[in-house]
């Protein structure tokens, strides 16, 4: 990894507040936020609100301080690319040791806090959480293999069972199906952003599947991993976790994704990957509203 | 120091606000703990 030489000690002024907001990546934490407050409502028992609201910001703060070790790590390759090259780090708004510290400390916090006031079983996995997003995906696999965001995608697929945990104490069938969905759902979404960002990823050196195998063969395992989202959104259903309307709705959703992969597969055009990246977020996001609906509404059926 | 001092290559006045917006998300950030502890305290012990 090189060093960025974008900012000289003597003209630096200090990263102002928002660069420090920002090297938390809140866009990827609200995701995380909001699966992990699935995994907690669907938990089978109870859990003091106020513990719950402290477990959420713990996931909240655990995944930030990924983002900012991610972003304090990735400052050579986020200069190159054009989508990342005015984060904090790359455009010199702030030293690389303040991110790391930044990081480092609110990781630590984190899993103390969780630990401490919900429990420690939910604290390991927020730890696991952020050791495997910055170790094993950010650190081995990132630059290394095609099939870094499918393994380093269950990094982003823990959060629904630090949750679960939360209330529990341990990880049941049910957080299993949440860590399946999202697992899942992972390899065709980033690769759907791929598909029309592998120029950028080629000059970074990162080895995204579309730069390495192709569109061609990303475009048939994006249709793949759509397929397995079937029996991995129909989970919660077959464990009794949610009724007939999810599992209907969710197979409506799970036909839409894999058509859109479909539409992927045969437009060579960038239109229909940007489409099917947006309809990737919507999907996960409709998936676990349902979930969470069915949950409080004690059964939509 | 007066406005348009430059220290450092830059403005005093931009470091200066820089490091005063810092200040003050570490104090705000540091009373939201204390009070955040102060609530889990209470619910801990109540046996929540």
């Amino acid at each position: 990894m090189s060093e960025i030489p974008a900012t000289s000690v003597a003209s630096y002024a200090g990263a102002a507040v928002g660069d420090y907001i920002q090297i938390l990546k809140p866009r990827v934490m609200s995701l995380v936020v909001f699966t992990g407050v699935v995994g907690l409502v669907m938990a089978p028992g109870h859990l003091h609100p106020v513990l719950a609201v402290v477990a959420v910001l713990c996931i909240a703060v655990g995944a930030g301080a990924s983002g900012a070790i991610n972003m304090w790590y990735d400052r050579d390759i986020d200069a190159v690319m054009r989508r990342t090259a005015m984060r904090p780090l790359p455009a010199g708004r702030m030293m690389p040791g303040e991110a790391l510290g930044f990081g480092v400390v609110l990781a630590v916090g984190s899993v103390a806090v969780m630990g401490l006031a919900v429990n420690w079983v939910a604290a390991q996995l927020l730890a696991l959480t952020i050791v495997f997003y910055v170790f094993v995906y950010t650190v081995w696999l990132k630059r290394r293999t095609p099939q870094n965001i499918v393994v380093g995608g269950a990094a982003g697929a823990l959060p629904p069972l630090i949750g679960w945990a939360a209330v529990t104490g341990d990880v049941g069938w049910g957080a299993v199906a949440l860590f399946a969905i999202v697992f899942f759902w992972t390899p065709p979404h980033f690769w759907a952003l791929s598909l029309y960002r592998a120029g950028e990823y080629a000059a970074a050196g990162v080895p995204m599947l579309p730069v390495v195998a192709g569109a061609r063969e990303t475009k048939r395992q994006m249709l793949i991993y759509t397929l397995t989202l079937w029996p991995a959104s129909l989970m919660p259903w077959l464990l009794g976790l949610a009724g007939p309307w999810y599992a209907v709705c969710a197979g409506a959703l799970s036909l839409s994704f894999t058509g859109a992969a479909i539409r992927v597969w045969r437009d060579d055009s960038e239109k229909s990957a940007r489409q099917m990246f947006a309809f990737s977020l919507l999907y996960l996001f409709l998936i676990f509203t349902l979930l969470l609906v069915d949950r409080i509404g004690g059964g939509l059926a | 120091m007066t406005a348009g001092t430059v220290v450092d290559g830059k403005p005093a006045n931009e470091r200066e606000r820089r490091m005063r917006g810092r200040n003050r998300a570490l104090l705000a950030l540091l009373l939201a703990l204390v009070a955040l502890f102060y609530v889990v305290t209470l619910v801990r012990i109540s046996g929540g």
